[in-house]
């Protein structure tokens, strides 16, 4: 599953994306793997998903057929 | 309504007019945001900015739609700079045009919290000396 990084998410991971493999049915299980292998990610305010350039809410589904990024806190303006 | 949605490398405020002006408009209304010398006591020397652009164009689309549910708009504008930035550079415009002031002031602000709010951008601070940080709001 290919997972894009943006701002700080890069930095936390060292890596513009991830490539491995996640077990994560949805979209809570995903934030909950990201959390135990990178645990600085629980230092961020908010920690969002999107799932094929949306949005997505914990009980999204996500499968390796999606277009999947991590949201760190937003601050452009 | 026309609009205009962008993520670019440079803004160039000199040609809004151009952009809002509309033969049934009595207002335009603009947002610039540029590069501040100083946060919080500390010397910025430059920003940089990265986006998700193809769901950031997603989000100020959806923006712009609400924006012209809401108020009655003739033309509407959302810029947003990537890259680095200098202190005095434009790095976001927004702006509206509408028959009379209130609706377009009201929308250039709505249009430019809810980008702040929503659109997948981010800033990293580039201080004196060798300093940099990404900026993460506080909730």
């Amino acid at each position: 599953m290919k997972i894009l990084l943006f701002g700080i998410a890069k930095d936390i991971v060292g890596n513009q994306s991830l490539d491995e493999a996640f077990q994560a049915k949805n979209v809570a299980e995903l934030k909950q793997e990201l959390i135990q292998k990178y645990p600085e990610f629980t230092k961020l305010s908010s920690l969002a998903v999107a799932v094929d350039e949306e949005y997505a809410n914990d009980d999204t589904p996500i499968s390796a057929q999606n277009e999947i990024a991590i949201i760190p806190p937003v601050s452009g303006g | 309504m026309e609009k205009k949605i962008e993520i670019i490398e440079h803004i160039d405020p000199s040609v809004i007019y151009k952009d809002l002006s509309h033969p049934a408009s009595g207002g335009i209304c603009v947002f610039i945001g540029a590069v501040r010398d100083t946060t919080q006591n500390q010397k910025v020397n430059s920003l940089f900015f990265e986006a998700y652009e193809a769901m950031a164009l997603k989000e100020m689309e959806k923006i712009a739609a609400a924006a012209s549910k809401q108020w009655n708009l003739h033309r509407l504008i959302m810029q947003h700079a990537v890259g680095d930035k200098k202190v005095e550079e434009p790095v976001v415009l927004v702006g509206a045009s509408s028959a009379h002031r209130d609706d377009c002031f009201e929308a250039c602000r709505f249009l430019i919290d809810t980008l702040k709010e929503k659109v997948p951008i981010w800033k990293k601070e580039f201080f004196d000396g060798t300093d940099e940080v990404w900026v993460t709001p506080h909730p």
